[in-house]
């Protein structure tokens, strides 16, 4: 038996997870819209590729991943594209996003599927597939799984571990899919095996879920896999990758590493079952097993369509009369959906009905008194209450110090303050902050290169025109007098007289001409935009009130003032460079 | 629902919880005062929780914070509670009101009000008393004391005039002014057997208050309120320190146990140097902080001029509670082998 | 007396050379203040201040020529930020606060004239004569530089909205209050 590995910190909350047990997974109706948002994943925002009144087909491509690290969307289910529009995200912000909403047509008629033999491919062909396929981790984080599937070139992979641990409380989604799915998930993995060849595999189960982890290692067994079915000790958050990698190998991944530097990889048992689908069934990911509990009727596991909205979803389960919000994920770490139209995503792995017994409102928060709970249930072995100190009052700097960026915002801390700060929410605000300050610097000292560059390049076309324009004039007034001389010598004496004072002005003519043709191009463009507005502008101003009539007026006649003084201040410019071109 | 932020689990915690786990611990060694010195001390009690509930919520109130929240997380009872147990139990009833004034007004809510504290607010009103009034804050009753109830709530209340019969000093300070008289010609070992003042090993009567100290202490540790580094430091400090004086020359100075059990050593472990607001917060911090407030303590209680000197050591550290927190960091996860 | 004198002057020869020897072994070379003055400004390069660009302001600043408010595009935080490193007082900005914007050249209306080309100081704008302008976005820092020079009036300021790009965490409501 291995030997497992503990890590700092935790809690143990209630579990809840018997009351969405008690069923199969069920497939969800179809709903009668779906709105596939286009970002379901980090990384790149996927390009639409259809239009409004275009029929697709079950699993056909409607967004194309954008660089590397994305992953394509496709189409849920056969239908209408009735829409490729903004509609609400399932994202704590309640903000918009680019989503095809798309009509069902009751068919469920499948694109073309086309299953591939993983084995006798390049592992770059399969890694393609999985990101045409749309897999990215279906845990919570939606990375891209392809973007994960390269060992380090230089650390030899160790382990792979493949997490089923699912620790936080009421979601079962995991638990089922093992027990239901156990020889397609441990196909999965061996895709995940092939393609980083570790020297060894461990799937990481908590042990308060015995028959998912029997029904994996006889699916292990009968597959003839050399993989490990570990159970590990209950213990939120031991499913954090981080945490499970630490139980399993004893490795710790810090903050500013992969863990492929370390020679490990982790992936969800979900996202190898999707896989499988991809590489085997040439099934891109669609829908996911979500689980449906809290204060419902019926709690259950469903199959269900990605892009399925809440309010149709959440009927399957029949919400009690009570129910105040709805969830997105667990407790811990989820969010509350802002609306009731925001549809499931890849990262839906639960919802759950909430009321007022079943998340009691919170009592008011008191002062921190330093107690140091937070600091003992850290699994990262932090302190919560400086940080929390630090990013109370904006100090971010200071949050950097405290490692505010190993934070995994699991709320161990939260959970156990007995002054009951959102410590999580105070890290969460640090974050973004910094993150948004950052792109801010890096934006401000791009500019400010650009700037730099921008005047040099000024200065250095002032100096050559003037070396061009003084070249010019002496030339001019080498050839003037010569001419001079000439005219000089020639007996014709009295022509001299006239010619002589002109010579000095006509020196610098060439140049005057030129800006005075611009000046003039200028003036006609002017015009004719002018005679532009003018055709264009009285559409909305048939029906104006006296009041508008002369506030426009106004406008107009400060607009004229400013338009003669930038004139005016133009020309004094031109003058003051054609001066100073002369020197 | 009513709250947007996760987790939206939340564990029955709170700040009144702690408080009222710290009183309970507190109550074995109530009970052992109130056995040996009479149940004067409850009277105590009551006067200086009285006080510190009506300054907190004034100054509540004066500083526009929701009163009742406040008022109910009962950081000011234990606060008043710790002052009467350090104050002697036959102190005047304006003595008591005093110090707790001083801690609940200046030493908490000029501050900051709770969690803001750099000091442990019942250590500065024993500090303030006994520099402003050395002679009352010194007279401890002898134990067993045949005087009644209703006689000694008057000798608090000023009704009856403060009697040397009644009130003496400490077994600490006895030792102190008698090693000090004496010229160090006089033996501990000689002291200390003498069974009407010391008791067993720490002053008669006193191991069973500081020994119920310890034991509310200890019922604290396991409940997970508080950790062991502090005190066990404070412990390890104060005993390492008597030990070795005391190896060196038992004729002058007294072994580690007397000074563990006598005075405000135990209660100073287990209630003061543990207190997280003015204390450190990081292992090794507590570790460091217990263990210099042990050796001070020390220092001060045989070779300084006060009765004891818990309070004075543990303000002395509370001042560089923040220093030692900032350089004992511990190293995070993923980090341990670069630190 | 002697003895006391002597100590007195072997302290200050002592301190002295310590000063000595510290001023030549941590001098500082050129001005950092004036970087770190510039590193707070905004770069929008807008001359709002009065002051040709971000860098000749901060010059201005540090010499104690130019009061710190003078810059809208830092905002109220800018001024915080300047407060706290120079330790002169917070002073209300001299312009309101407006919402960050980015230019937008309305296309059907630009004649392709450069005059915009030519006033951006960050080079946020591409286009060639006769040739439609666009702004590029994501380099525009909203200094509004381009809009008096457009002949025709096609750029407008668009403000900057909230998106799933730009969503920040907020900072979280006290709660102390309510439970009164």
């Amino acid at each position: 038996m291995l030997q497992l590995f503990k890590f700092k910190g935790g809690v143990k909350p209630q579990t809840n997870k018997t009351q969405s047990l008690a069923e199969p997974i069920g497939v969800a109706p179809l709903p009668s819209r779906l709105f596939v948002p286009l970002h379901q994943s980090i990384g790149g925002t996927p390009r639409p590729l259809v239009e409004p009144g275009e029929r697709v087909l079950k699993g056909q491509l409607i967004g194309a991943a954008d660089g590397w690290i994305s992953s394509a969307v496709h189409a849920s289910t056969s239908g209408t594209v009735r829409a490729v529009a903004e509609h609400i995200a399932a994202h704590p912000s309640g903000l918009a996003t680019l989503s095809v909403e798309i009509e069902p047509d009751g068919l469920d008629e499948w694109t073309e599927r086309t299953p591939i033999d993983h084995g006798a491919m390049e592992p770059e062909k399969v890694r393609e597939r999985l990101r045409e396929a749309g897999v990215v981790g279906l845990g919570g984080a939606v990375f891209p799984t392809h973007g994960k599937l390269t060992a380090s070139k230089t650390v030899p992979m160790e382990e792979l571990v493949i997490n089923g641990a699912e620790c936080e409380p009421f979601i079962t989604c995991d638990d089922l899919l093992m027990r239901e799915r156990a020889e397609e998930t441990i196909r999965g993995v061996g895709v995940f095996r092939d393609l980083l060849q570790p020297k060894r595999v461990l799937i990481g189960i908590e042990d308060n879920k015995p028959e998912a982890v029997a029904a994996l290692q006889a699916a292990v067994t009968k597959l003839g896999e050399r993989f490990e079915v570990i159970a590990v000790p209950t213990r939120y958050p031991a499913g954090g990758a981080k945490q499970l990698i630490r139980v399993l190998t004893g490795k710790e991944v810090p903050s500013t590493k992969r863990s492929t530097d370390l020679g490990v990889q982790c992936f969800n048992v979900a996202t190898a079952y999707t896989a499988w689908r991809a590489v085997a069934h040439g099934e891109p990911v669609v829908s996911r097993i979500v689980t449906l509990t809290g204060n419902v009727e019926r709690p259950r596991n469903w199959e269900a369509l990605l892009g399925t909205p809440l309010s149709e979803f959440v009927a399957l389960g029949a919400p009690k009369a009570d129910t105040n919000g709805y969830l997105m994920g667990g407790p811990m770490m989820g969010f509350e959906m802002p609306a009731m139209d925001a549809p499931l995503v890849k990262a839906t792995n639960c919802i759950i009905a909430g009321s007022p017994t079943l998340f009691p409102p919170k009592a008011p928060e008191m002062p921190c008194i330093r107690c140091g709970e937070c600091a003992k249930v850290c699994p990262h072995e932090l302190q919560p209450f400086e940080l929390y100190w630090f990013a109370r009052a904006h100090n971010f700097g200071k949050t950097q110090e405290y490692h505010i960026f190993d934070c995994i915002e699991c709320g161990c801390c939260s959970f156990v303050c007995p002054s009951r700060i959102p410590l999580v929410q105070y890290f969460r605000f640090a974050k973004s902050e910094i993150w948004a300050r950052e792109k801010e610097k890096n934006a401000a000292d791009q500019a400010k290169a650009r700037f730099e560059w921008k005047t040099a390049r000024d200065e250095r076309e002032k100096a050559e025109k003037a070396e061009k324009l003084a070249k010019a004039a002496a030339a001019q007034a080498a050839k003037k007098a010569a001419e001079a001389a000439a005219a000089a010598a020639a007996p014709a004496a009295e022509a001299s007289a006239s010619d002589t004072p002109a010579a000095a002005p006509a020196a610098g003519s060439p140049a005057l001409d030129a800006e005075a043709a611009k000046k003039a191009a200028i003036a006609a463009a002017m015009e004719r935009a002018r005679a532009q507005r003018e055709a264009a502008a009285p559409k909305n101003t048939e029906q104006l009130t006296p009041a508008q009539q002369r506030e426009i007026a106004d406008i107009d006649a400060r607009r004229r003032i400013m338009e003669t003084q930038t004139a005016f201040n133009a020309e004094i410019a031109e003058t003051q460079r054609t001066q100073s071109d002369e020197k | 629902m009513e709250f947007t932020t996760p987790p939206y689990l939340l564990k029955n915690a709170s700040v009144q919880r702690v408080m009222l786990q710290v009183l309970a611990a507190l109550l074995p060694g109530v009970g052992a005062y109130v056995w040996i010195f009479g149940p004067v001390i409850v009277v105590q009690l009551a006067l200086a929780t009285a006080t510190a509930l009506a300054a907190e919520a004034a100054m509540l109130k004066l500083r526009d914070k929701p009163i009742s929240l406040f008022l109910t997380d009962g950081s000011a009872v234990v606060t008043a509670w710790l002052i009467a147990l350090t104050f002697p139990p036959l102190s005047p009833w304006w003595l008591i009101v005093t110090g707790t004034l001083f801690a609940i007004v200046v030493a908490k809510h000029l501050y900051g009000g709770l969690g803001q504290n750099p000091f442990n607010p019942a250590m500065i009103a024993f500090a303030v008393c006994i520099v402003s009034f050395p002679a009352l804050m010194s007279q401890w009753p002898a134990v067993g004391m045949k005087v009644d109830l209703g006689d000694q709530v008057r000798v608090v209340f000023g009704l009856l005039p403060r009697l040397d019969a009644i009130s003496g000093a400490t077994p600490l300070d006895t030792l102190k002014t008698a090693l000090k008289l004496e010229d160090g010609q006089f033996s501990v070992a000689a002291l200390l057997a003498n069974q009407e003042v010391f008791g067993f090993f720490a002053g008669r009567g006193w191991e069973w208050v500081t020994g119920g100290y310890l034991l509310g202490g200890l019922w604290l540790w396991q409940r997970g309120i508080i950790s062991w580094h502090a005190p066990i430091a404070f412990a390890g400090g104060l005993s390492l320190l008597a030990g070795a004086l005391w190896l060196a020359n038992p004729a002058q100075f007294a072994n580690p146990l007397f000074h563990l059990f006598s005075g405000g050593a135990m209660l100073g472990a287990w209630f003061i140097v543990t207190d997280p607001v003015s204390g450190c917060t990081t292992p090794k911090g507590k570790l460091i902080f217990g263990f210099s407030a042990g050796v001070l303590a020390y220092i001060i209680r045989v070779f300084g001029g006060y009765p004891d000197g818990v309070a004075f050591a543990v303000l002395l550290l509370n001042i560089c509670a923040p220093l030692i927190d900032h350089y004992t960091q511990p190293a995070i996860f993923g980090m341990k082998d670069k630190a | 007396m002697i003895t006391a004198i002597a100590i007195m002057a072997l302290g200050a020869i002592v301190l002295g050379a310590a000063l000595g020897y510290a001023s030549i072994k941590f001098k500082v070379e050129g001005d950092p203040l004036v970087e770190k003055i510039e590193a707070i400004l905004p770069q929008t390069q807008c001359g709002q201040c009065g002051y040709p660009g971000c860098r000749p302001y901060a010059e201005a600043i540090n010499k104690g020529e130019a009061d710190i408010n003078l810059c809208p595009p830092g905002g109220m935080e800018g001024v915080q930020r300047l407060a706290d490193l120079l330790g002169r007082e917070v002073k209300p900005l001299e312009a309101e606060e407006k919402p960050k914007a980015v230019a937008f050249i309305d296309e059907q209306t630009c004649i392709g004239c450069t005059l915009c080309i030519q006033a951006c100081p960050v080079d946020a704008i591409v286009g060639a004569a006769k040739q439609m302008h666009t702004i590029i976005p994501e380099l525009c820092t909203g200094c509004e530089l381009c809009v008096p020079p457009c002949p025709v009036e096609c750029i407008s300021m668009e403000p900057i909205t909230e998106n799933l790009d730009n969503w920040k965490w907020k900072y979280p409501v006290i709660e102390i209050k309510r439970a009164a």
